[in-house]
């Protein structure tokens, strides 16, 4: 058996982490490009959202290398997503590719629900095995999280454009090589060596941007044309609403690890706004924007793939969002278009708005 | 005479104009990019050395609209601004205390709000109402009349017709069951203004406040047809500023005038740009599946930009580390 996923941002080195924990065979399929996008517009519905076409492009690649089973995430409420892998899988089958397909549903009431969905993959392993291995990737997804957030902080005052993609990719690849959580924590502070080797500017003036909405358009780069790049290179440090770590405890999880920050708390701030769930992550785009907001970031940037519904919900929420707590918020939809100058013209205007409000508003302090 | 240089490079014109110290607009210049921003901005330079006085110096260059990059390493640009923030710039230069600016080009359609003088909110069409001016170019060609005749011809309508503004698409089919129905051109044409305005106001404006002065500007305002719909639609005047089809120029010069003010020098490279020989060349990285069509502009024999790698490998070797925009 040889296992692939689809990618969604850095994803891949968490669960790949786990599954070759577990002595799985794995095959990661090569990142999003133009060659993935293409094979899945040409092979998807075109009303779909880019997240399926992706998904598809992926699978399609990693058969190619060998791949045979898949794995993904399942879903259940108003966003469509639920079915995506039943859909992506009848499509593969049109196409003659015969994979197996282990749909990981979000447990509805306990973690143990999880933990059956794990096993038919692994097999004849102890639970205490599996267990390990869960715990193994998380631990991956937690490092990556937190060198994503070095980078973040990093880029908007780098001294040398692209040292710290440069860094990045070394210090992502540093948390990829550990093979044991002993060998992790090692590498971990490797990887922190590297990001904190870039030279920076310590006292440059930045501008804080919190990025919401719709989780693949968030993690996966290459669906949002790289925003946290573009955005760092124009001055902004930039933060994300979601990170995988925080999204495996929440959903597959069921929030067991606390000290994290969470859904229930997020959904929470949304609250004034926003009362009922609607899907996806809507809810959580309207509170996180209530807590940058109350954490003194200059603006937020909405995201979502075109046709995405709760994100639509949350997209008609905002402007009133923005006007009570008078947070700068831009929508930016994405889709198969690559052409990055419409992109980068937005992103500009954007970032001279908010410096503008800035400025007035340290005037008027 | 001294001045600043204000260019503006958009999918369909490419616009230059030149103020003087006291920043009034001495000259204006309206092309075709046609595709060819290079040669046309070269052509426009060109055409502006002649008109102007023989002692002119250049103190300060500005660029913007979507081919702003590739303008500003050509001509050599002290600011390298977006479309959005120059038109803003212009708009309150020309129009002091504007509250609202209705701009529609060639390809982009934008509203930006402004209070006490500062932009306090801007919308760009996302996914639709894009190429409106395009649209209307290419259905005054297919209805063969000149595109500056569409609007004063829409003004006679006695009952416009409904049309379909959802998308181009579907508007054009629905003109043409409209005309073979018989119904009158003035009528299809103002039809086909309140179709645009009212897809403009849902998808860009989308229940923004609307408060007066209210500017109109960007290529499309010069289609009297519009400005009569956007009235109808909001229900107060619209006005149109001089130069409205030049304002990213004019909010470009502007901010190049900022720009220098701390004594900096200028990097505009003069006029003699227009006698240069540049040349585009582009070619596609192997380095992953991206297949990056990487372009590299070249001046003479040597290569002053490139653009176009998603991961930076190719222009980040020539980026400098001093940033203009």
């Amino acid at each position: 058996m040889k296992v692939t996923f689809p990618h969604m941002g850095h994803m891949w080195i968490c669960l790949k982490a786990m599954l070759q924990y577990l002595g799985v065979e794995v095959v990661v399929p090569p990142s999003c490009s133009k060659k993935t996008l293409t094979l899945g517009t040409k092979h998807a519905p075109e009303f779909a959202c880019m997240p399926l076409k992706l998904n598809l492009g992926n699978f399609m690649e990693a058969y190619e290398l060998g791949a045979d089973t898949i794995i993904m995430a399942g879903g259940c409420g108003p966003c469509r997503f639920g079915y995506y892998a039943y859909s992506e899988n009848e499509i593969l089958k049109d196409l003659k590719y015969n994979f197996n397909l282990i749909v990981l549903e979000p447990p509805e009431k306990h973690f143990s629900e999880f933990l059956i969905k794990i096993k038919q993959i692994t097999g004849n392993r102890s639970w205490y095995q599996v267990i390990k291995g869960i715990r193994f990737g998380f631990l991956k997804a937690k490092a990556v999280d937190e060198i994503e957030r070095l980078s973040f902080k990093i880029r908007p005052r780098e001294l040398v454009a692209g040292s710290t993609d440069m860094a990045f990719q070394q210090a992502l690849a540093e948390i990829d090589r550990a093979k044991t959580p002993q060998e992790l924590i090692i590498n971990i502070e490797q990887a922190k060596n590297i990001m904190s080797s870039i030279e920076i500017d310590q006292i440059k003036p930045v501008l804080k941007v919190g990025i919401v909405g719709e989780i693949y358009t968030l993690l996966e780069p290459f669906s949002n044309q790289n925003i946290e790049r573009l955005l760092g290179k124009l001055g902004v440090e930039v933060d994300r609403s979601i990170y995988l770590s925080e999204w495996i405890n929440d959903h597959l999880f069921m929030g067991l690890i606390k000290k994290m920050s969470n859904r229930e708390e997020t959904c929470r701030a949304a609250r004034p706004f926003l009362n009922h769930f609607v899907g996806g992550h809507g809810e959580e785009t309207i509170g996180s924007t209530v807590l940058y907001s109350e954490k003194g970031y200059d603006g937020v940037i909405q995201l979502l793939p075109f046709t995405c519904m709760p994100e639509i919900v949350a997209q008609s929420i905002l402007p009133k969002v923005s006007e009570k707590l008078g947070i700068a918020v831009m929508t930016l939809i994405v889709d198969e278009q690559s052409g990055e100058a419409g992109l980068l013209t937005r992103l500009e205007a954007f970032v001279d708005l908010i410096a503008q409000k800035k400025k007035q508003k340290e005037a008027l302090a | 005479m001294k001045g600043y240089l204000g260019v503006d490079v958009g999918s369909v014109s490419t616009n230059i104009v030149f103020i003087d110290e006291q920043g009034d607009v001495k000259e204006t210049i309206y092309l075709r990019t046609c595709g060819q921003p290079i040669v046309t901005v070269q052509k426009g330079l060109k055409e502006l050395a002649q008109r102007l006085p023989e002692n002119t110096v250049v103190r300060g260059v500005g660029t913007t609209g979507s081919g702003r990059h590739l303008a500003g390493v050509v001509i050599g640009a002290d600011t390298i601004k977006n479309e959005i923030t120059t038109h803003a710039v212009a708009a309150s230069y020309l129009v002091p205390g504007v509250q609202t600016i209705l701009e529609i080009g060639g390809q982009d359609s934008k509203i930006i709000i402004l209070r006490n003088n500062v932009v306090s909110d801007f919308a760009m069409n996302t996914v639709c109402a894009a190429g409106t001016g395009s649209f209307l170019d290419q259905q005054a060609s297919r209805l063969n009349i000149a595109i500056e005749d569409f609007g004063p011809i829409s003004l006679k309508a006695k009952a416009p017709v409904r049309i379909a503004g959802r998308c181009a698409v579907f508007a054009e089919s629905d003109m043409i069951h409209k005309q073979q129905m018989g119904c009158a051109l003035p009528d299809i044409l103002a039809g086909l203004c309140e179709a645009l305005v009212r897809n403009y106001l849902n998808n860009v404006g989308k229940g923004k406040e609307i408060l007066e002065p209210v500017v109109f500007q960007g290529g499309v305002a010069a289609n009297v047809g519009m400005k009569k719909a956007f009235e109808d639609a909001i229900g107060v005047s619209v006005q149109i500023p001089p130069y409205f089809n030049v304002m990213g120029a004019v909010g470009a010069a502007v901010l190049a005038k900022d720009a220098v003010k701390k004594s900096v020098p200028t990097r505009f490279k003069g006029f003699a740009v227009a006698d240069i020989n540049y040349h585009a060349s582009s070619f596609e990285c192997s380095g992953c599946a991206n297949c990056c069509e990487v372009v590299e502009i070249n001046e003479n024999e040597e290569t002053i930009a490139r653009w176009g790698d998603r991961c930076g490998k190719w222009s980040n070797a020539l980026a400098k580390k001093e940033k203009i925009s």
